[in-house]
């Protein structure tokens, strides 16, 4: 039995800066990201929030800042009550350029074994990192329902 | 044949700026499947027990199968053997199923690969690296008019672990 985790692999046209910047700065995911906005110094040990209308939803720490490859952070949930139970989880994403193209990996982990978090998770992110690709290839994100993130409650 | 004893081993969710009649058409059709799939054709009688085929651009019938679900343009199952002498035999049939469903003005795509016994993660690892490759693809081909040409590299992981088990692969 593997290991509760979601990993999921995206090839964009765009470079690894853009890429980078997409993922750390408010501008940018405030329009893939459902709204939310990510705030930190990406400095290692500084802490990282992610923020919906002005409501921290997500708070941790970073754990690595390599620009423009690789960047990783602890993430708590700290909005949904039922969510609110769950161990601190790690995001790692993965910038490799790849040909004319950009391969981004998310792996998102430490979560308990049947847990509703990755569930939570498994959906969203397809979600965020679709509208991501949308943005940075055609300079508009796409139009999804916010409740697409939180199908996953009741998932698995 | 029940469906029901073959379980999602990989899922693959993406949503498209498009709409579910693009989308089936771009995974049944070999001019579509041509341009974001390496070249390679999709053939595909759209009836229940009707013919699928992938076929590599050299004209060979790389993968074969057989139409269980279709629903247009909503539900599409077949089933996705490579022709490899063995496969079949050592790993079961494989089963994909196409989920496509409307999401505000987007689509959201879901791709089951399922099987009917555990297999290791290194003989997922094939699909596992190549799907999301042919889906972003599909993706961009059908956002922005133009597929991004993404060439992978041969799965060795995979291939290792299927000659391991004495299956013939090229």
């Amino acid at each position: 039995m593997s290991k509760p985790q979601f990993v999921y692999v995206s090839y964009i046209e765009t470079t690894p800066e853009k890429l980078w910047e997409a993922l750390t700065s408010s501008e940018f995911t405030r329009q893939y990201w459902f709204g939310s906005e990510v705030r930190s110094d990406w400095k290692v040990g500084s802490p990282f929030a992610l923020l919906m209308d002005g409501e921290t939803t997500d708070s941790g720490e970073i754990l690595e800042a390599d620009p423009p490859r690789r960047l990783s952070y602890s993430f708590k949930h700290q909005k949904f009550r039922e969510l609110r139970g769950e161990p601190i989880s790690r995001v790692v994403f993965t910038i490799e350029p790849f040909g004319s193209l950009v391969r981004l990996t998310v792996l998102h982990d430490g979560f308990v074994e049947g847990g509703k978090y990755l569930g939570a998770v498994s959906n969203g992110w397809p979600a965020i990192l679709s509208g991501l690709k949308s943005l940075l290839e055609r300079g508009k994100v796409l139009d999804i329902p916010r409740a697409a993130l939180d199908k996953g409650f009741d998932v698995k | 044949m029940n469906l029901d004893q073959f379980k999602p081993l990989t899922v693959y969710t993406i949503y498209i700026a498009s709409t579910p009649e693009k989308v089936w058409e771009a995974l049944t059709s070999a001019e579509f499947s041509r341009k974001y799939f390496s070249s390679f054709a999709v053939e595909m009688e759209p009836k229940l027990g009707g013919r699928f085929i992938v076929r590599a651009p050299d004209g060979s019938e790389h993968i074969s199968g057989e139409v269980f679900e279709c629903d247009p343009p909503n539900r599409l199952t077949v089933s996705w053997n490579v022709n490899w002498p063995g496969l079949v035999e050592k790993l079961g049939l494989t089963i994909v199923t196409y989920e496509i469903e409307p999401a505000g003005e987007a689509v959201r795509l879901t791709m089951s690969e399922r099987h009917d016994r555990a297999l290791s993660d290194d003989i997922l690892s094939g699909g596992r690296t190549g799907w999301p490759a042919i889906l972003s693809g599909l993706k961009s081909l059908l956002e922005t008019g133009k597929a991004p040409q993404i060439t992978m590299a041969p799965p060795m992981q995979m291939l290792a672990a299927l000659k391991a088990m004495g299956i013939k692969t090229p």
